[in-house]
């Protein structure tokens, strides 16, 4: 049971990097080590071009060259199906889906192949890839803002991690290029760089990265905020507008503990467990949708395994059940605020 | 050099129409990208100055009842079939009197009044659903045409192959207008297709095909009418490549470091707003003084289209919630 935050220590001097390059990092350093990892993608590599969507891969072929960096047509279902295959035959393949939103092109690919293959095979065969794919709305609107994780928590067989900050995007991502099963990382489009700092609450996004080799091990939440009186488990740029919620109630007098489950599929129950048997109250909170979210299914397993250490009913706070709409004043009234989440903590309070 | 196009039969009020047209989409696209470094428009833009013949010459030869599908790249297609610059304009501000009441956003703009679905940011998602467009209109014996617009780079998509055999073997009336500007975001077509023309990959669906430059609104005008009668006819579909560039960034922010600025000089010598404005002087069908006055009312539009977006009333909050089903249900309503 953890009573303490779990930011990582400072050893020697402090390298504080952004997501954006802690993730370029730590996919430099597997290609480094193992030549089997290779990436494939949109955009990936063009010279005077993007470096993926978001700029992530700037840099990396003029190290790797194109043939470990390969640039694709538009064609979704070729990327993922050649890294399952690649996979199968051994390698450690790194698709990229500019917007999470384009993995509903290559579902059967995911679903359907890469998740099943070792069932399938009875145990003979591994498809250890990793699906890198953007979440999070942005003023884009119904098809470039979707935050899908909770489809994939729903595919045995595949791994579904969700990182929020530097250091754990680099530990995760290293993690899941060594893991023998299909992984789809998760990021938010908002949480990259300083872009999103406003949007985040003002908040630093940067954390600090140190230069040894780790990783983060897939499955392991972290306590972000040690608290006694509720308990908020939440994600990506609702963790940290749960975190400035949790600071506002500090400021009523209510000490709120803070988790970041970082990984979906496995998820570190024993954490949350443990977290609730002392305040008693839960409340997730998810940028995806409310019905049949992965809050739903953390809630289901709260209420039959800890139900009896509960003083009151699990809450959820998520985006309403509707479409991503562009107007920012439309958006900001489906996806969780900070406004929603505190208000959802003084009624869990209450 | 700017070469005029070729106007031989046009006559002086349709030329004019052609010309006004693609200026108010340049002007439009010019404009919006003012607004948005002020920081006046929300989220991203992916302009269209450049390729304003294909929109114009297409939309020009289709009927007020013929659908149209379109990309992440709509702006121009919405201009060219009759949504209102005021309705597309408040649209990008995200106001409550945008053609899709602030829900669409750039990306999706459309209006169903004249007949244009929201737009599809999902590269080649027009082209599965035009699909049904086009199968409707066969079931129903009706003599529409669906017009499904998509880039060079959507024909390296699954749905592209799929889309176009269906509707080829079912001879539906369609008209697909591939608007090949050789990239697709950072990527030149030639680093993703070992064949140049897109109009080339569907002989193997028994489809035929044109390639038509399209920085000639006559030209694309011609080549989809051809297209769209024999649609009507009932002997099936026709691609159209139209051959264009887009003179901006894939999406604002782009610093085209993956193009020279040579091929971009190169392109614009062949600017269809220049090339059809010097055909409709030197063949006499207007005066410099009268393509003025047309940039003079496409101004005026557009400023009035400003400062109705503007004034225009933000969505009320509460709209966020509906639409999501004809009727509101129960399960997972609004907390
Ligand atoms: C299925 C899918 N994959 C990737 C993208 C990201 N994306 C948006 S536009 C674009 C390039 C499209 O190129 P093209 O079809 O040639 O159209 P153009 O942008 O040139 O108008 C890409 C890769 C997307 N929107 N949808
Ligand atoms: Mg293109």
């Amino acid at each position: 049971m953890s009573t303490t935050a779990q930011e990582p220590a400072t050893v020697g001097t402090e390298r504080r990097l952004t997501i954006t390059e802690a993730i370029r990092e730590g996919i430099a350093e597997e290609m480094e080590r193992d030549p089997r990892v290779f990436l494939i993608g949109e955009d990936v590599g063009i010279p005077g071009g993007f470096g993926g969507a978001f700029g992530v891969y700037l840099g990396l072929p003029e190290r790797f060259g194109h043939e470990r960096i390969i640039d694709t047509p538009i064609s979704e279902k070729a990327i993922a199906g050649a890294a399952v295959g690649a996979a199968l035959m051994g390698l450690r393949p790194i698709p990229d889906m500019q917007y999470s939103d384009f993995l509903f092109e290559c579902m059967d690919e995911l679903v359907n192949q890469a998740a099943k293959m070792r069932y399938m095979s009875g145990g003979k065969l591994s498809v250890p890839l990793v699906m890198r794919a953007p979440v999070g709305t942005a003023n884009r609107g119904a098809q470039h803002g979707q935050c899908p994780e909770s489809y994939f928590i729903h595919v045995p067989g595949i791994k579904v991690v969700a990182p929020s900050d530097a250091y754990v995007a680099k530990g995760i991502i290293k993690a899941a290029i060594r893991d023998d099963d299909p992984v789809i990382v998760f990021e938010h489009k908002l949480l990259y760089g300083s872009k999103g700092r406003e949007q985040a609450g003002g908040m630093d996004l940067t954390a600090h990265v140190p230069e040894e080799d780790y990783v983060w091990p897939i499955g392991r939440a972290m306590v972000k905020r040690v608290g006694t009186d509720a308990t908020v488990v939440a994600t990506h740029l609702t963790l940290y507008r749960a975190l400035a919620a949790a600071e506002e109630l500090a400021a009523e007098g209510v000490s709120v503990e803070v988790i970041d489950p970082i990984s979906l599929q496995p998820f570190d129950l024993d954490t949350v467990f443990a977290s609730v048997e002392r305040t008693g109250r839960l409340l997730i909170a998810h940028e995806d949708t409310l019905t049949g979210g992965w809050g739903a299914e953390l809630a289901a397993r709260v209420a039959q395994e800890r139900l009896y250490s509960l003083e009151a009913p699990i809450r959820r706070v998520a985006a309403h059940d509707v479409p991503l709409p562009v107007a920012p004043v439309l958006e900001q009234a489906v996806v969780p605020t900070q406004q929603r989440i505190a208000d959802e903590l003084r009624l869990l309070l209450a | 050099m700017i070469e005029p196009i070729d106007v031989t039969g046009l006559g002086r009020d349709e030329a004019l129409v052609l010309y006004r047209e693609m200026l108010r989409i340049r002007r439009f696209e010019d404009r919006v990208y003012q607004l948005f470094l002020k920081g006046e428009l929300p989220g991203t833009l992916h302009q269209y100055q450049g390729q304003e013949a294909v929109a114009v010459g297409a939309c020009q030869a289709l009927g007020p009842d013929d659908w149209i599908t379109s990309t992440h790249r709509p702006h121009g297609h919405a201009l060219a079939k009759g949504v209102t610059v005021r309705s597309a304009m408040a649209e990008l501000y995200g106001k409550a009197t945008g053609c899709c009441g602030g829900k669409g956003g750039s990306m999706h703009l459309g209006d169903p009044s004249v007949g244009m679905l929201p737009a599809i940011a999902i590269v080649a998602g027009g082209i599965s659903v035009v699909s049904g467009l086009g199968l409707a209109y066969k079931l129903q014996a009706t003599d529409q045409v669906a017009l499904c617009f998509f880039g060079e780079g959507a024909s390296n998509e699954g749905a592209f192959h799929e889309g176009l055999n269906f509707a080829a073997v079912q001879r539906l009336p369609i008209v697909y207008v591939c608007e090949n500007n050789i990239y697709g975001a950072s990527t030149p077509f030639h680093r993703t297709s070992l064949v140049p023309d897109v109009a080339n990959r569907v002989a193997g669906y028994g489809m035929p095909a044109v390639i038509v430059d399209g920085m000639d609104v006559v030209a694309v005008r011609a080549a989809v009418a051809e297209a769209r009668d024999r649609a009507q006819r009932g002997e099936g579909p026709t691609l159209i490549e139209a051959k264009t560039y887009r003179f901006a960034g894939h999406s604002r922010g782009d610093a085209r470091g993956y193009r020279s600025r040579d091929e971009e000089a190169a392109w614009k010598e062949k600017d269809a707003i220049e090339r059809l404005g010097l055909a409709i002087t030197s063949a006499g069908l207007g005066s410099e003084a009268d393509l003025a006055d047309v940039l003079a009312d496409v101004n005026a539009e557009l400023e009035d289209a400003v400062e109705f977006a503007r004034s225009s009333p933000d969505p009320d909050p509460a709209d966020a919630l509906t639409d999501a089903y004809a009727t509101a249900i129960a399960i997972g309503a609004a907390l």
